[in-house]
């Protein structure tokens, strides 16, 4: 088999805080293939944004990788200069963030912010770097793509805006693109016309994809693999179909029942009791256990990640769901 | 005959303030160029008592402004609500005397309260002011609504800053409730609040529908929330509605087709292996509501339209079944009635 595109392993980012280390991700690992779309999924602080960022090499202080790697291709990331680290940002490894609005520096003009981010890492001429800005433009579906050079930031939707960050994130055919929650802050139908032009990119660049998103339904039907995380850990993984049609561990479990498209219309839903704990004070043990019917005197200690054939989940009483296969 | 809530021929306009320029050039009488807004057009929906209404639509499309002039917070430019006959607000300048019988809870719990106020005083600052309750009877009479919405009444004494933002949320909806309101707004009360908390929120409207007997407006951007808790659904384009219709079945035969379009856009969860494409995109952008097309606002984006949707506006009318109103010229008209 050939090298993952990232590999990441044993992943710790801490926060040192005035009132403790916060562990907003303990000991995360996984490996993306080249062309493979994973859905990175959890609740807010469960870590999947930090991890997201951590292996761009992006957390500031007091936030601090204090363990594990990341390799994009075989090298290791972890522990590398920022000169270094710019190298690579944006040129093989890339991230679309959550807020369009936000992203974009209002300023600089499309044309302007796409030509800068081709000459940080190669030289070119201006006419080769307008045809390339303009050729990106419309692969991310923009219409009338010469024109939007000229235009600034304001000048554009919600959705649009989100297409120029792909596009920019695009513009050096990166190996790995890390997507915060793209769509969160868009509507439903620019969320679709998002989604597709991202499964034929992916199909047609072999882009891999770490897609971050809380929800499942967007996850399924982009991701072929799903990570579910809770409290800083990877608590289950597998094919997303097999994990999302019969999942092992409680909590994604309680995701899924909680969804109101599971129930009937009118009727309660299935909730999860509680609410997530703090980073700070988490439960000794498994730390879902506080919130879990199923938990026992076992879940004081913290479980292992329990191997099923390509499925993986970290709980001492999993659900007895069908062997995937 | 009338229903509980009527919400009559509404419009609200936003015109941006003349510079000082424009206005002199204006008072020596030469035409000024005004760009209003049509946030929401003449619109007109009524509500059963004891109903939940949902009513769904794109960011920019009116469904937040209409919240706001149904809860009285924001006078339409024309047109009136009313709530058993008497109005929440007519057109024009402020009211002397605002309805309480309307109250709201809004999507950002962070946003909504006063993190210098103890959430206790939040709750009765209300109805004290209305004379629900007076000073002495303020703190069984917060527990019993804290108790309500499944906090504890000891909370009473602490500050938002103290909880979490599901139970924000639950203090948000206890505060809109010691008002004893007949009509809820809520606008988009479960956005903002992660799957499993959100799953908590939506179980408890459903328990005080059941209790109160609330009359409700659910507003939200989310179709499967509102297909969850709404009897029936209007759905907004542009400061229009262009369907409205019970619940089920406007989900399951959609007439409109924004309506088909945006049902279509949202991802299903994919539970097949084999399985991809579970969403269909709408074509096209929300047009500005600056500069909206003419005719039907939908036309450019519309996979069917004709010559006529161009030109000619589209008005609600019965289509497709008894219950269902579709503001489009090609809806299907209401099928006649299956011998019995």
């Amino acid at each position: 088999m050939s090298q993952p595109a990232l590999e990441v392993r044993d992943l710790a980012t801490h926060f040192t805080t005035r009132s403790g280390v916060l562990k907003a991700v303990d000991g995360v690992s996984f490996a993306l293939a080249q062309g493979e779309v994973i859905g990175l999924v959890g609740e807010s602080g469960s870590g999947k944004t930090v991890t997201g960022f951590s292996i761009l090499g992006l957390v500031d202080a007091p936030g601090r990788i204090v363990a594990g790697s990341v390799k994009l291709a075989g090298q290791e990331l972890v522990g590398l200069s920022g000169r270094a680290l710019r190298t690579l940002r944006g040129r093989r490894i890339a991230m679309v963030f959550q807020d369009p609005m936000t992203t974009l520096n209002p300023v600089l003009t499309i044309g302007r912010q796409m030509q800068l981010a081709i000459l940080a890492h190669e030289r070119a001429g201006s006419t080769a770097v307008r045809d390339r800005s303009v050729a990106a433009l419309a692969r991310v579906g923009i219409p009338d793509a010469y024109r939007r050079l000229h235009a600034y930031p304001h000048e554009l939707s919600g959705g649009m805006r989100q297409r120029v960050a792909i596009a920019i994130a695009l513009l050096h055919r990166p190996d790995v693109i890390v997507c915060d929650e793209p769509t969160t802050a868009l509507d439903v139908s620019i969320q679709a016309q998002i989604l597709t032009e991202m499964k034929s990119l992916v199909r047609d660049l072999g882009t891999a994809l770490i897609w971050i998103s809380h929800d499942l339904a967007t996850v399924s039907s982009l991701a072929s693999r799903v990570l579910v995380m809770y409290a800083g850990r990877i608590i289950e993984e597998g094919p997303t179909a097999g994990v999302l049609r019969s999942p092992f561990h409680p909590y994604t479990r309680g995701l899924l029942d909680s969804l109101p498209s599971r129930s009937v219309p009118g009727g309660d839903l299935a909730q999860i009791p509680g609410s997530t704990p703090s980073l700070l004070r988490l439960p000794e043990g498994c730390a879902f256990r506080s919130r879990c019917a199923r938990a026992t005197e076992l879940c004081l200690a913290p479980p292992p990640l329990e191997r099923s054939g390509v499925r993986a989940y970290r709980c001492h009483h999993p659900l007895s769901a069908e062997v995937a296969a | 005959m009338s229903s509980f809530v009527e919400v009559e021929d509404v419009s609200k306009l936003f015109t941006p303030r003349l510079s000082v320029g424009e206005r002199i050039a204006s008072a020596l009488g030469s035409a000024v160029e005004t760009r209003s807004l049509h946030a929401v057009d003449k619109l007109s929906l009524r509500i059963d008592r004891g109903e939940v209404m949902g009513l769904v639509g794109e960011s920019g499309c009116g469904k937040s402004t209409l919240g706001r002039i149904m809860a009285g917070i924001l006078p339409p430019t024309s047109g009136a609500v009313r709530v058993a006959g008497q109005p929440v607000m007519s057109a024009g300048r402020k009211p002397s005397k605002r309805t309480t019988r309307v109250q709201m809870v809004f999507q950002d719990p962070f946003a909504s309260l006063d993190p210098r106020m103890r959430i206790g005083e939040t709750i009765a600052e209300g109805p004290i002011a209305h004379g629900f309750v007076d000073r002495s009877g303020v703190v069984p009479y917060v527990g019993q609504w804290l108790t309500a919405v499944g906090l504890d009444p000891g909370f009473a004494s602490r500050f938002p800053h103290q909880f979490s933002g599901g139970q924000r949320q639950r203090v948000a909806i206890a505060r809109a409730l010691a008002m004893q309101p007949d009509v809820l707004i809520c606008d988009e009360p479960v956005a903002a609040l992660d799957v499993s908390i959100q799953a908590q929120i939506i179980n408890l409207f459903l328990k005080l529908r059941r209790e109160l007997k609330l009359t409700m407006l659910f507003i939200s951007h989310d179709l499967g929330v509102v297909r969850h808790v709404a009897d029936r659904t209007a759905i907004m384009y542009l400061g229009r509605i262009i369907e409205v219709g019970e619940t089920q079945s406007l989900y399951q035969n959609p007439s409109h087709p924004y309506t088909q379009g945006l049902l279509d856009s949202v991802p299903k969860l994919v539970l097949a292996d084999d399985e991809s494409v579970t969403f269909r995109p709408i074509e096209g952008e929300l047009p500005s509501p600056l500069s909206p097309p003419t005719g039907c606002h939908f036309h450019p984006r519309c996979p069917i339209a004709v010559a006529r949707c161009k030109v000619d506006t589209p008005q609600l009318r019965a289509a497709a079944s008894a219950s269902r109103r579709v503001a489009c010229h090609l809806a299907p008209p209401v099928a006649s009635l299956a011998p019995a």
